[in-house]
């Protein structure tokens, strides 16, 4: 036989845990911790998504070579995101001098002022 | 096949039943490694327009109901246990708990996509909150809430396509499975599907709070 046998009391230990979790972070969001309330429902998913990988997709037993992989795909997609917004956040910090009459531009309603300085 | 090998569950091009159980959980990896990237431009989307229409998305999120959504949630864990369980039962030869494994999760995907089906997007599609079928929110932020609204259709939408895939595969496992296809050493087909499963679910667990709990509930 290959691969790992899992014990069932660890399954349901897992599961579990990730009950209790879905638990914490769903009353977690009524308390009001202003800019903590995403970060600590962040770090909650990223709990439960190791805890599925790690026991439930059996990582912990599987060969390096499965980690390399995920780390990978975790790494191209903080590269992803990262990328995209530094380089969106960070556009209007260097103010660009424009050679035309901003107000020409057609601004739809509602849409922010520094929305235009995207360029 | 080649006689050289005992078990007539080891095809030929490998050198022991590990070895081929290893290159099959790598193939489902590497293809979960794509679909994260699927799912990364939705998540990076999602993160840009957030940050830039914070009041649209939170009031967005408050129009979602978080109690469906976290009954959801709890049914996508079970069905992720009862996966892992069938998963075991092929390992260790157990046929008529593979059966019951399998069915039961394909029971509460089912259950899930129905929860979603009728009592999140018929609602939201009544209220007239889905963009480009039937979206007639008229009070503030209307712009950034309807983009909300596209971001929590595309995602959720995308989401239970795989899970409706997921269960296809599932019912083709079962009926494999009836024929006594699986055991300690030809289950490969059972865990990949496993892994592919439990990967909808880590998705949900990220969709989840991104879409139901942002913007504050108190």
């Amino acid at each position: 036989m290959s691969g790992h046998v899992v014990a069932k009391k660890l399954y349901f230990l897992i599961f579990g845990t990730l009950l209790a979790l879905t638990a914490l972070t769903t009353g977690v969001a009524f308390v009001d911790l202003g800019q903590w309330n995403t970060i600590v429902a962040l770090i909650i998913a990223c709990c439960k998504g190791t805890l599925v990988v790690l026991f439930f997709m059996h990582l912990r037993w599987s060969p390096r070579l499965m980690r390399v992989v995920l780390l990978s795909a975790l790494l191209w997609l903080a590269i992803l995101i990262s990328l995209t917004t530094t380089d969106f956040f960070s556009r209007d910090w260097i103010p660009i001098p424009q050679g035309w009459e901003e107000s020409s531009l057609l601004r739809p309603p509602g849409l922010p002022e520094h929305f235009l300085h995207r360029r | 096949m080649s006689d050289s090998h005992a078990s007539s569950a080891l095809a030929h091009q490998f050198e022991d039943l590990e070895q081929q159980h290893e290159a099959a959980s790598l193939g489902m990896w590497i293809f979960l490694a794509t679909e994260v990237m699927f799912f990364g431009g939705l998540f990076a989307g999602y993160t840009l327009y957030r940050n830039l229409f914070p009041a649209g998305f939170a009031a967005g999120s408050h129009m979602l109901n978080v109690t469906v959504g976290a009954i959801n949630t709890g049914v996508l864990i079970c069905s992720s246990l009862t996966m892992a369980l069938a998963v075991r039962a092929a390992q260790t030869g157990k046929r008529s708990a593979l059966l019951a494994f399998l069915m039961l999760t394909i029971a509460l995907g089912l259950a899930f996509v129905i929860i979603k089906l009728t009592l999140e997007w018929r609602h939201d599609y009544l209220e007239g909150l889905a963009p480009g079928l039937n979206f007639t929110f008229a009070g503030p932020n209307a712009k950034s809430l309807e983009l909300f609204f596209i971001f929590y259709f595309l995602m959720t939408g995308v989401h239970a396509l795989h899970m409706v895939v997921g269960i296809g595969v599932l019912g083709v496992l079962l009926l494999q499975a009836g024929k006594g296809r699986f055991g300690p050493e030809r289950y490969n087909a059972v865990e990949t599907a496993g892994l592919y499963w439990h990967f909808i679910d880590i998705i949900w667990i990220f969709l989840f709070p991104l879409l139901y709990l942002i913007g504050g509930r108190y």
